[in-house]
């Protein structure tokens, strides 16, 4: 017998080592880092927003490091965000069986459920320092661009810089959770299809749709049950006093749906026939 | 516990539609999202009949009249508490039904009509007079006595609670004056004192010296309007609307009929529980006159709970639900005396903020245990600003707006302190018209709770107006809420009592007290005239320490949802699990028995395969396109899962992820490398994945067979097809496994590399390994093999040493032609 041994398959570093390199990975997160700098540059040449009547993020974005970083996080939450979670989660085992190399580590052999659960490991870990990045380079970014100061809120009045940082926290640990739903779409899909563009534009697609639904005021109290319908609800920490039944609310949403879709994704790869 | 109790209250007050939404959303996750159309279940239905009742009234008790009512029978039971549901002005009994059928499924007889002079009733409005509304409605508790679904306290003594709105609740408060049978009252939004409502006055002077709010007051008594000037008001009301309105300022005889319409005539008498439930955008009926109320029942001993809530005359946020599910629970405490809420409670809603998802604001209930009137704790607040002349324009045009009929709605958003909202950008005051008194901003928030007091010395003549304004620290300036306090300058000295409201001024925030001389809702005068006003004391702040905010309760599905997901989860996850029987090691590299594949589509690919590989064996798997050998070796890989049969790798059984696999050395149906890595990096990584020490990997005797030279750093993708051949069976060669399976392992290879591989496969088996080459290259095998086994249409057509199937003095390309015509 052979030296084998499961639980030494296909270690985290290694999986981190052979994802990193490639040129989405760095493609993505050049976005997320150089996007801010193009934002705080567009107010700067742009001039201030100014307030337009409706109290929104915008109008305060320049009035300091944590408001600018805010509105990076607003403007990319609906979207950019979105499709980075799901170019991490759905491409990582589809683009493994579009390079016929999948066959070869299940054969190795890496169980299914371990390679699954450690791909899936180190790509929510990349998702995450994706989504995380973006806020912590526009903190950088708002810094030089605006200066260190308290969060000024759209619906008036400020919060002090303690508290903001803590708030900041808060927002980006909502973001991550209530990214979870797409992460776990789009994992789902990635173990259902051989294709790395259908699944990170499937999941993006379905996100899509999940929008549109929830823009169809009639289906009242059911757009509480979309996926998508709780994503901005970290602005309810940007109140004088935290609302946190929205933030409630969409964390059960996504972490239920997550659950559901992971389960389903791991027992559709332990009986799949691997063709590819 | 009481947690607990209100958790489940509120789930009940939802209504059976939103639990079965919740529920069904649930089930809808469940399903997979997928089965959408669930309905609303039907809600029990309620039995309702119409009928007239006559009813004698008047001074002389001489007049009849015929009420249109509406009888809702309990619902579950045969009899129940009733409630008599009264309606607003200007409405009727239709416009209670959606509560009276709320109240009937919850067990209770209710009575809805149409007062005199409304609806379908006969009779003209007086304004709830005790010769005329108060006389009515006891004849309805004589009717409701007489009900067999009612229960009964004594003989003609119905157990009945009232409630209603504004013009219906204080018919509540006056028949429970009356009549002693009254058990409970749930008045909302309504008056105490009518003169006093129609013609305040912030200073206490009274009604005669009260300043005329003209604009409510007509609104009151037009609304109607059509054959007459004032529709179907009793005559002698219209002229005495008519005098007063026309002089700016009530009649003595006008006052005494409206005290004889207000509770205040009677709330000493009023012996029974109440809820007084008033809004907090009212300009009609402010706080003030449920505070009236509540100290003067609360004074003859009667509990007494208070409501503030974010509606009102003006508009605002109505809360139905929860202002009909606070009425609810008050009957049900007091009429079916079950686990009762504090008897002289005090709740004020509150807005929290925005939800971000829907955009509507939150309201969450403060409550303590005891209604503190609008005095409690006061804080003292120096005010800035010396003595400032102010200017009632001629005409008394134009005016300053505070309140308005609908504006209600705004002053909920600017009690978020929002500078940006809309609240602030409505014109409020006019110049000239102003003098402004500031605080000091302050050094942490404070909550406004009752009516902020100060004295001033004006001189002048006339009335003025007196506001307070939440300035922010940037200057943005919003009224803490739109109401504006009234009074009449009469000596110099005057203590000024400011609306009543529950505010919450921010940190670093400015408390201005603003004394207008002009409201757009009252009676100013046309002359022209200038006033000197100066602040005396500081301003009184009232606040209400006690009362705290429970955290706005969470559905429930926001636990439960998670929760059950996680169980389906589980049960997708625990089905399929195959337990591995007890297996022992054997010498035998392969031995497939009774092996079977069909794909979806029906083709057959592996039909009842059996054969065995030996040790040192370099065994040919032969067969032409389509024969089955691709699928009979990934089924070899453990990635396709065989029908029937087995597969057994030294004797172990082969599954996905097999540790035995680890045994296998596998190169099937071309390479599969990560492009943009190099050729050392791939190699490297994938000996790493299997989790094996490195020493093992003999990765450099790989390196030569794949001969790759200078070419192993770079990256993959840039690889000729021959290139990453050679790199793929280096690449199973690895560690150098006991049982070596090549697929077609010299396609792209050039001669001298396909000798050389066919040297290193004999060399590999030699060292008693087992090789498993398959192939269409018939030559190869036959240089190469010492077996063979020969599949045709999924079956073995032949096996065994080479030279058997071969035979003596033929090719193999012949013998194989031969065999795989003869498969079936």
């Amino acid at each position: 017998m052979t030296t084998y041994n499961v639980r030494r398959t296909l270690p985290l570093r290694v999986e981190a080592v052979r994802q990193f390199r490639r040129r989405r990975t760095l493609v993505a997160f050049g976005i997320l880092l150089v996007l801010p700098w193009v934002l705080m540059l567009a107010f700067k040449l742009g001039g201030d927003p100014g307030p337009d009547g409706v109290p929104s993020l915008v109008g305060v974005a320049t009035s300091s490091a944590l408001n600018f970083a805010l509105f990076a996080l607003f403007a990319a939450t609906g979207f950019l965000l979105v499709v980075a979670v799901a170019l991490f989660c759905g491409d990582t085992v589809a683009s493994e069986a579009g390079w016929s190399s999948l066959r070869y580590l299940l054969a190795a052999p890496v169980p299914r459920a371990r390679l699954l659960r450690q791909k899936l490991v180190v790509a929510l870990s990349y998702a995450v320092v994706a989504v995380v990045s973006l806020p912590l380079m526009s903190l950088v970014a708002g810094t030089v661009g605006f200066g260190w100061g308290d969060i000024e809120l759209p619906t008036g009045g400020t919060v002090p810089v303690g508290t903001a940082l803590g708030r900041m926290a808060i927002i980006i640990g909502y973001s991550l959770v209530a990214q979870l739903v797409v992460a776990a779409l789009a994992f789902l899909l990635s173990v259902t299809t051989d294709s790395p563009l259908g699944a990170v534009g499937g999941a993006v697609g379905l996100v899509i749709v999940s929008n549109i639904l929830d823009a169809v005021t009639a289906l009242g109290s059911w757009r509480d049950f979309l996926p998508t319908h709780w994503m901005y609800a970290w602005m309810d920490a940007l109140q004088p006093q935290i609302q946190w039944t929205g933030m409630a609310k969409g964390a059960a949403i996504s972490l239920a749906y997550a659950v559901i879709l992971f389960a389903l994704a791991f027992r559709r790869f332990r009986t799949r026939d691997i063709v590819s | 516990m009481r947690v607990a109790g209100a958790v489940r209250a509120r789930w009940g007050r939802t209504g059976r539609a939103v639990r079965w939404t919740a529920g069904g959303a649930a089930a809808v996750l469940l399903a997979g999202g997928a089965a959408f159309g669930l309905t609303a279940g039907d809600a029990p239905r309620v039995q309702a009949s119409d009928q007239l009742i006559s009813v004698v009234d008047g001074p002389g008790n001489d007049q009849r009249v015929t009420l249109d009512t509406t009888f809702y029978r309990p619902v579950g039971r045969a009899r129940g508490p009733a409630v008599m549901l009264a309606h607003g002005f200007g409405g009727s009994k239709r416009d209670v039904a959606g509560e009276a059928r709320g109240l009937a499924r919850a067990g209770y007889a209710v009575l809805a009509w149409s007062a005199r002079g409304f609806g379908r009733s006969g009779g003209e409005i007086a304004l709830n007079s005790p010769d005329y509304e108060v006389k009515d409605t006891r004849q309805l508790i004589d009717w409701l006595a007489k009900r067999p679904e009612v229960v009964l306290d004594g003989p003609g003594d119905p157990r009945v609670g009232m409630a209603g709105q504004s013009y219906g609740g204080a018919i509540t408060l006056l028949t429970a004056g009356y009549d002693r049978r009254v058990d409970a009252i749930a008045p909302q939004i309504t008056w105490h004192s009518l003169p006093d409502a129609l013609f305040p006055s912030a200073t206490g002077a009274g009604p005669a010296d009260g300043v005329f709010k003209k604009l409510w007051t007509g609104l009151f008594f037009t609304s109607s309007a059509g054959r007459t000037a004032c529709g179907r008001f009793l005559p002698s009301l219209c002229d005495m609307y008519q005098e007063v309105a026309e002089k700016g300022r009530p009649t003595e005889s006008a006052i005494s009929t409206l005290r004889r319409s207000s509770p205040a005539s009677v709330t000493d008498r009023i012996k029974v529980p109440t809820l007084l439930v008033q809004g907090q955008s009212d300009s009609l009926f402010p706080l003030d006159q449920a505070d009236a109320n509540a100290r003067a029942i609360a004074a003859g001993g009667a509990p007494v709970s208070v409501v503030w809530f974010q509606g009102g005359h003006d508009g605002g946020d109505p809360e139905t639900a929860r202002v009909e599910g606070l009425v609810r629970d008050f009957f049900d405490a007091r009429l079916r005396h079950t686990s009762a809420p504090s008897p002289d409670g005090f709740t004020v809603t509150r807005a929290g903020g925005l939800d971000s998802a829907t955009q509507e604001i939150v309201v969450g209930e403060a409550t303590t245990s005891r209604y503190p009137g609008l005095s409690g704790d006061p804080v003292a607040m120096p005010l800035s600003g010396g003595e400032q002349t102010i200017f009632n324009p001629a005409g008394g045009s134009p005016a300053s707006i505070s309140a308005m009929p609908g504006l209600g709605a705004l002053g909920s958003l600017g009690s978020l302190g929002g500078a940006g909202s809309p609240a602030g950008s409505l014109p409020t005051d006019m110049p000239g018209q102003t003098a402004a008194f500031d605080t000091r901003p302050l050094d942490h928030p404070v909550r406004l709770t009752g009516a902020a007091t100060v004295r001033l010395k004006v001189r002048g003549d006339g009335p003025l107006f007196a506001k307070l304004y939440d300035v922010a620290p940037d200057g943005s300036t919003i009224p803490a809420r739109r109401l504006a306090a009234p009074f009449r300058v009469s000596g110099e000295d005057v203590t000024v009592t400011l609306p009543a409201m529950d505010y919450r001024f921010d940190r670093g925030h400015r408390l201005r007290l603003v004394i207008a001389t002009t409201d757009m809702g009252f009676a100013t005068p046309a002359k022209p005239s200038s006033y000197k006003v100066q602040v005396m004391s500081p301003l009184s702040v009232p606040t209400v320490p006690s009362l705290a905010t429970a955290a706005p309760p969470l559905p429930t599905w926001v636990w439960v949802l998670p929760v059950v997901a996680l169980a389906v989860a589980a049960a997708i996850l625990v089905p399929g699990r195959r337990r591995r029987a007890a297996e022992t090691d054997s010498d035998v590299p392969l031995e497939i028995s009774g092996l079977t594949k069909a794909y979806k589509n029906g083709h057959l690919a592996v039909a009842d395969l059996s054969f065995r590989v030996e040790k040192g064996q370099v065994l040919g798997l032969l067969g032409p396109n389509g024969a089955g050998k691709t699928t009979t070796l990934r089924m070899l890989m453990g990635l396709i899962h065989p029908d029937s049969g087995e597969i057994r790798i030294f004797g172990h059984r082969v599954t996905p992820g097999a540790p035995v696999l680890s045994r296998l050395g596998s190169f099937v149906e071309g390479p599969g490398f990560l492009p943009h890595l190099s050729g050392r990096d791939n190699l490297d990584l994938y000996w790493r994945a299997t989790g094996r020490p490195s020493d093992e990997a003999h990765l450099d005797e790989a390196l030569e067979i794949a001969d790759l030279g200078s070419a192993l750093d770079r990256a993959v993708r840039t690889y000729s097809q021959g290139m990453r051949q050679r790199l793929a069976i280096a690449q199973a060669m690895l560690g150098l496994p006991d049982l070596l399976v090549l697929d077609e392992p010299t396609n792209g290879l050039d001669p001298p590399q396909i000798r050389e591989m066919r040297e290193v496969l004999v060399r590999y088996a030699a060292a008693g390994r087992t090789v498993i080459v398959s192939s269409h290259l018939l030559a190869e095998v036959e240089q190469t093999c010492t077996h063979a086994v020969v599949m045709a249409g999924g079956r073995r057509v032949a096996a065994g040493p080479v030279s058997e199937i071969v035979g003596s003095g033929r090719r193999l390309e012949d013998a194989f032609l031969e065999l795989i015509g003869e498969a079936p």
